[in-house]
């Protein structure tokens, strides 16, 4: 989890990612440190969120943008939020984007290629499965 | 009761202060106002948006300034 400064003034960006056990899981988390550490979002706890932890549910509410990623269709991600009423802005599922469950390695070319995906991708151009729509 | 303002002293923090400060000299509760500036304490609560306002251990909002209204209730149910 990660937050410099104050954040009053700038735009709020959270990301979410799976802890799944699976390869997928350890991509979706490797992607979001990355983008974390560029600047492009913070990165929170998704388990906290998922125990309602007051702080983290109210963080989640309150920011602009709520990210998740996922990385298999289950998307759980998603769902946590959903269950505190949170709709993600924008939700990845790496499975969509040319990831296989038990299959693809993580490699720093494919948390680069992923991450620079979600990067430049406008809101609301992937749907769930993580494909353009 | 211990009311902690969670924030780097920016304008909102300041904001969020006075209210509190407003609603509880209003309800003539007895509570300690604390001002939390330091980062590894904001995020201990999980807080990633500030200013942000905790009431007894429990985050009521963060990343947003309240009403004097919606500060009053949270106080008013932890009587």
């Amino acid at each position: 989890m990660t937050m410099d400064k104050c954040c009053c003034n700038t735009k709020s960006r959270l990301i979410y990612s799976c802890s799944s056990a699976a390869n997928t899981g350890e991509i979706a988390d490797q992607v979001s440190r990355k983008l974390a550490k560029e600047g492009y979002s913070n990165m929170t706890c998704l388990a906290s969120v998922g125990a309602h932890i007051s702080g983290f549910v109210e963080s989640a509410k309150s920011a602009e943008e709520n990210i998740t990623i996922d990385g298999c269709p289950t998307a759980y991600a998603k769902k946590i939020l959903k269950h505190i009423g949170v709709t993600p802005t924008q939700s990845y599922v790496l499975t969509g984007m040319g990831v296989e469950k038990g299959k693809t390695p993580t490699t720093k070319e494919i948390i680069n290629e992923i991450s620079n995906k979600i990067k430049t991708t406008k809101k609301d151009h992937f749907s769930v499965s993580g494909l353009k729509i | 009761m211990k009311i902690e303002i969670l924030g780097t002293g920016c304008p909102k923090c300041k904001k969020l202060t006075e209210l509190t400060e407003e609603a509880v000299d209003e309800l003539g509760v007895s509570a300690e106002i604390a001002k939390v500036t330091d980062i590894n304490i904001i995020i201990g609560y999980g807080v990633m948006l500030t200013p942000a306002l905790v009431i007894d251990g429990d985050v009521k909002v963060a990343g947003k300034i309240p009403s004097k209204q919606e500060i009053t209730d949270w106080i008013k149910e932890k009587k």
